[in-house]
């Protein structure tokens, strides 16, 4: 039996499941100071005074320091992505020196004995504020007489493609949908708040941060503080959840390493919720104006997506990408003869926006699957029926689509008609017709949401065409032990994915050795020497890969061994269950003889070294495109406007699958998300630029009694970019169930004459646009 | 500095403390108790629920000082000889942790529903859950884990 | 987050704790410190001292005294829900304090906590305002009744005076024929009550003899409806109790926060209130 497709349980549980756990809160180094940051309770004020003076004397108080006081080393916090030509990327200091521009920016901090000194000694810290008027609506920001976030003006950017004849595909068309969807501010939420820990020992540097990119962040932390990049280690270790948020580099973190060099002590900076709620870059936030052109048959005939998106105050470390990561989904699974996309980035006093689970294609899926609905329900077509006379066939792929992707593989036939099946649709239509005709107060709505998705971020020739300042490889090495042992080393950097025991099923069916006998090691830049990370679903597809890549290469070395100690020429032998054996012969090395063989180097082959080990990066050629059909059944209390999720079916097809545990997690984990986001979640800013939702009292998470059961199942199309066959599926839940949530909230009312609610539909927001 | 005596985990802990000390930084802090994590500041998340004197708190939303005198079990002290108590193994076996960061507070809360509800449905799995959350599983194998920890106590309590 | 510094003094008697809260007026009593320690952590409240009053037996338990309830400042909110005379005699409290945050929150919360707390948003003042409850306090001057009605004073202000605690609550037994329901609307399991609606409804012979109905977070005190219960006497059971209920908002002056506006607030209180009346009276 084959590891990769078994449901193994996870390696990684017992030390998580008895609190052994190595959470960056729990490290301690001796001599260790406490960091607590001030920060500015104005959206956009200049700092007239910072006095930290009367804190310096109280008591724990080692030290305390104003922006000022780091100015002349702090750098600009980065933006890896300078996505066009007219980009401007705004000085971005980790501790603000002359102005503020959101609630939240750390203007001072203070260093002591302990937390609760610290805490106290912030309160002491005097700064004088000369208000500026907060910019808060992008609209009214891009009018000639807005305030200005930054002095070159509230534009970060804009880009504009157009791919086919747009005119000729609006012009005379028989239908033009035209709507204006509101993607609004998420916080990401991970349960375990951002901590930093930083030591020296006088002339290196040690940074323990909850981070999804120690590899990356150590090159950053080296270019924004000048530190040699070969002084800096950096490690990730238990890490409680990103989702995108912890895919940055930080003011806390720079500064952090800073007063550790300044101060020849090891400082700890540990965030609360309302910090983070604050101050952990932002997701979402666009305002997505879309035109759809279609023929009196439903066809498609051309897109057009025009989006703002709120940069809000800087452009942090890929800011601005994240809208352009959609600018080639917005056509989906949908063939049509011309697009056009353009986008806008726009400065705001508010907490930047960055990477958010799914981080651009959840906003175009969204907008699509949306659009699909409207031009069903303009055609009175059901809106499955609209979607397959526009969805490649699964016989047209590889299919090169109006955007300029080229899908591999996919079916989304079959991952429909599953899904129809598990959901009972037909008997659901017909209840809500029923429902309808009584005119029950409860109303019953059915949504949609055919998607794909692109992920397995990237080819590195394809993110130096968009500017992107770093490759899409991944790394990953295996080395055989004396012991027959296999440690594995990957540049993936898991914080919940269940990497290790991924990577363990990998190892274990390519060396033909015990799932049991392979560690995995990560997210240690002593031990991971390199890396790019974990964030855009890419792990498995490109990480996994290149793990597997260097078994390949370690196994060429045991076969040269092998044939020398077998006396054969190596292509006699075959590879099968670890062992080498000469084809016809009873002769045969285990993988395990071979490694402890090259231990000994006793008896070596010319030209072959004592190790059994080898690295590989991998570069993906493509990126994979998960799809699949999630419905969903939302029962409308017209009443009070309440919306409850009656059933929810997901039927995903990310190709092969290691783990399907893992896979199921992940799925769920991400429909959860995306269906906060249609129905919970908002960051809310007041009109003076004060965020509301500081709290989990006020930015609503959902719980267990929040949400219902899911009902999950999958269809097999293997990816043909990758040898495993595998797509990624990190997104993918949350990137699906957004539409499908609204997508049903608007059936239900759409014969009360709503065609939209915007996110998230509250009961008041429905009950709204009911009355 | 008020001094209390406090049980953790089947040891005694005679402490001077500040009375704003929270429980969970006494823990933490103090006894070196790092397995119970903080993720909020409002008692929403759950994470840091240990049980005290039997029954679930959240122990950042305790004083240490209320805890003089009791006794407090956290994730580390569940199970014994080394094995895992059935709900962390049910945990394991359902894949109802991703990240792990809820999972001590998750495991707490679970085994405290069941005190009353030892063979609880789904409803009032999820409704015995409420107080805590995670970003990572959406739940459902949560659920599942509960059940079967559920199951597998019962079984326990019987075979006895 | 870390609360400011603080003294703590836990307090052995009830005079005690009196004493040591009119000593100081910048103390505050400690019960369970489920809605007081989120202030102090986030620095909303600087009390100079926290008197914990958690431990006195004084304020412990739920009495069965003939012709009413006591219930404990102390008692919390688990020991409420599951308290079988509560169940039997005031079931709407049991009703309502089942609602209250998550079961961790109510193993360490307090009932009389919640009520001393005034937050018009808690279940609890809603329904002991419905219910008649009368607030029992004690002070250095002695002990002194405080009808519900006058009991929540503003938003987050009761009419416990500095130095006065309150002892417990008694809560009249309503007798046969009462029917009880407590209807909750809120966004999530954890959110705050966006409106609530406690009803106590006596029947008989199919219509209704008496209503009471407790509005929570329809202004910055607890509620009754009060022209409801009046619509209500007397009315058969049936499709006019919708009407009746339509003056649920009267008199109410609901806030505007993150959650909901006014208007909405209004609306949500009529159809509440009749789904409340229809539960506590047994209706379909």
């Amino acid at each position: 039996m084959t590891e990769v497709g078994r449901a193994r349980r996870r390696k990684e549980d017992a030390r998580l499941l008895s609190g052994r756990t190595q959470w960056t809160d729990n490290l301690r180094q001796p001599g260790m100071l406490h960091v607590m940051f001030l920060r500015s309770p104005m959206a956009h004020a200049r700092i007239t005074r910072v006095d930290v003076s009367a804190a310096l004397g109280l008591p724990g108080v080692v030290a305390a320091y104003s922006g000022q006081d780091f100015a002349a080393e702090q750098g600009s916090l980065p933006c890896a992505w300078p996505v066009t030509d007219n980009v401007v990327i705004p000085e971005h200091p980790p501790m603000a020196t002359s102005e503020v521009r959101y609630v939240g920016e750390a203007v001072a901090c203070v260093v002591a004995t302990d937390r609760y000194r610290a805490a106290d000694a912030l309160e002491a810290i005097e700064v004088d504020y000369e208000p500026l008027p907060a910019v808060l609506d992008m609209n009214e920001a891009l009018t000639p007489d807005s305030p200005k976030v930054h002095e070159a003006g509230n534009q970060a950017y804009s880009m504009q493609m157009t791919v086919g004849d747009i005119d000729a595909a609006f012009r005379d068309a028989p239908v033009v949908i035209d709507r204006t969807y509101v993607q609004q501010r998420l916080i990401p939420s991970a349960m375990e708040p951002r901590a930093v820990l930083a030591n020296t020992d006088g002339d290196s540097f040690t940074l323990w941060s909850s981070t999804q990119i120690p590899h990356i962040l150590r090159v950053m932390l080296a270019v924004v503080t000048g530190i040699p990049e070969h002084k800096i280690r950096v490690v990730a270790p238990d890490v409680g959840g990103g989702f995108g948020s912890k895919l940055q580099v930080t003011a806390e973190e720079v500064l952090c390493l800073l007063i550790a060099k300044r101060l020849g002590k090891a400082v700890k900076w540990v965030e609360s919720r309302s910090e983070g709620n604050l101050t952990v870059h932002h997701g979402r936030d666009q305002i997505q104006h879309i035109q759809l052109a279609a023929e009196a048959d439903g066809r498609i005939r051309g897109l057009k997506v025009d989006l703002l998106a709120d940069m809000g105050a800087y452009l942090m470390l890929i800011t601005p990408g994240i809208p352009l990561l959609g600018a080639q989904m917005f056509n989906a699974i949908y063939k049509m003869d011309a697009y056009e996309f353009g986008c806008t980035g726009v400065f705001t006093t508010k907490m930047p926006t960055d990477a958010y689970r799914g981080a651009g294609r959840p906003e175009a899926t969204y907008g699509i699957e949306r659009m699909m609905d409207e031009l069903a329900a303009e055609l009175r077509l059901d809106p499955l029926e609209v979607r397959r006379r526009n969805w490649i066939r699964h016989e047209e792929f590889p299919y090169t689509t109006i955007s300029g992707l080229t899908y591999d593989s996919g079916n989304y036939e079959a991952a429909t008609d599953k899904a129809l099946a598990l959901f009972g649709y037909d008997k659901l239509r017909a209840e809500q017709a029923d429902r309808r005709d009584r005119g029950d107060p409860v109303q019953l709505g059915i949504g949609v949401s055919t998607f794909t998705e692109m992920c397995g971020l990237a080819p590195s020739r394809g993110l130096g065409a968009a500017n992107f300042g770093a490759g899409g490889w991944e790394h990953g090495s295996v080395r055989m032990l004396p012991t027959g042992k296999v440690e594995v080393i990957t540049g993936s950097s898991p914080h919940g994915q269940g990497h290790v025991t991924a990577w363990s099923q990998i190892v274990a069916d390519s060396l033909g050795v015990p799932f049991e006998d392979v560690t995995v090691l990560h997210g240690d830049t002593a031990i991971s020497h390199k890396g790019m990370d974990t964030y855009g679903s890419r792990s498995l597809t490109v990480g996994g890969i290149a793990v597997l890549r260097a078994c390949d290469k370690v196994k060429d070395k045991a076969r040269k061994l092998a044939a020398h100690l077998l006396e054969c020429s190596p292509d006699d032998l075959d590879f099968a269950d670890g062992v080498f054996k000469v084809r016809g012969t009873e002769s045969q090395k285990s993988i395990q003889e071979l490694a402890f063989a090259a231990f000994l180097a006793h008896d070596l082959p010319e030209g072959v070294e004592a190790r059994l080990d080898s690295d590989a990066t991998f570069d993906p050629e493509n990126f994979s495109f998960p799809h699949g059909t999630h419905l969903c059944a939302m029962e409308v209390d017209t009443e009070t406007g309440m919306a409850k999720i009656r059933s929810y079916v997901a039927v995903d097809d990310i190709g092969k699958v290691v783990n399907p545990l893992i896979v199921e997690g992940q799925i769920h984990g991400g429909i959860a998300q995306g269906i906060a986001q249609a129905l919970f979640e908002e960051a809310v800013y007041d009109a003076d630029g004060n965020l509301l939702t500081t709290t989990m009292a006020d930015y609503l998470l959902p719980s267990a009694a929040d949400l219902p059961e899911f009902v999950t199942d999958r269809t097999e199309t293997p990816a043909t970019s990758n040898p495993l066959g595998v797509k990624g599926v990190g997104e993918a839940g949350t990137i699906a169930s957004t539409p499908a949530v609204v997508n049903a909230i608007v059936d239900a009312l759409r014969p009360h004459g709503v065609h939209d609610v915007q996110m998230p539909c509250t009961p008041e927001r429905i009950w709204r646009a009911l009355a | 500095m008020p001094r209390i005596t406090v049980t953790v985990d089947g040891v005694k802990y005679e402490e001077d403390v500040e009375p704003r000390l929270l429980l969970v930084h006494l823990l933490r802090e103090r006894l070196g108790k790092t397995g119970t994590p903080v993720g909020c500041d409002t008692s929403n998340c759950g994470a840091c629920t240990v049980m005290l004197d039997g029954k679930s708190a959240k122990s950042c939303t305790v004083l240490a000082v209320q805890a003089d005198g009791c006794d407090v079990v956290t994730i580390e002290g569940l199970g014994s000889n080394g094995s895992m108590h059935p709900m962390q193994q049910a945990f394991h076996e359902e894949h109802a942790l991703q990240c792990g960061y809820c999972t001590p507070g998750m495991v707490m809360a679970a085994i405290d529903l069941l005190r009353d509800t030892p063979d609880p449905s789904e409803d009032a799995i999820r409704e015995g859950l409420e107080g805590n959350l995670c970003r990572c599983t959406g739940y459902c194998n949560i659920v599942r884990a509960v059940r079967r920890g559920a199951q597998e106590m019962g079984q326990a309590v019987r075979t006895q | 987050m870390i609360p400011a510094q603080f003294d703590y003094v836990r307090a052995t008697s009830l005079s005690e704790a009196c004493q040591e809260l009119a000593s100081d007026e910048d103390a505050k009593a400690l019960a369970g410190g489920q809605s007081l320690l989120p202030l102090l952590r986030l620095r909303l409240a600087y009390p100079s001292k926290l008197v914990d009053i958690g431990r006195l037996p004084e304020l412990s338990g739920v009495h069965d005294r003939g012709d009413h309830v006591f219930i404990g400042a102390m008692a919390t909110h688990d020991e409420v829900m599951r308290s079988g005379v509560v169940n039997t005699e005031c079931p709407l409290v049991a009703l309502a304090a089942a609602t209250v945050a998550d079961p961790a929150v109510r193993h360490r919360g307090t009932f009389g906590g919640s009520l001393a707390h005034s937050d018009p948003a808690g279940d609890l003042p809603a329904v002991v305002l419905a219910l008649d409850g009368v607030f029992v306090a004690r002070s250095a001057e002695g002990e002194r009744e405080i009808p519900a009605a006058e009991f929540f004073v503003d938003y987050l202000e009761s009419a416990l005076r500095p130095g006065e605690i309150l002892v417990g609550v008694r809560i009249p037994k309503l007798g046969a024929g009462w029917g009880f329901h407590y209807e909750k609307f809120h966004r999530t399991a954890q959110a705050w009550t966006i409106v609530g609606v406690a009803a106590a409804v006596r029947r008989s012979n199919g219509a209704i003899q008496e209503a009471r109905i407790g509005l929570a977070n329809m202004g910055p005190t607890p509620v009754r409806a009060r022209a409801v219960e009046t619509a209500l006497q007397g009315m058969e059971l049936g499709d006019q109790l919708k009407q009746a209920c339509q003056e649920a908002d009267a008199d109410t002056s609901p806030p505007s926060d993150l959650h909901a506006q006014p208007d909405y607030r209004r609306h949500l209180a009529r159809v509440l209130t009749h789904r409340a009346v229809r539960g506590a009276s047994g209706s379909p």
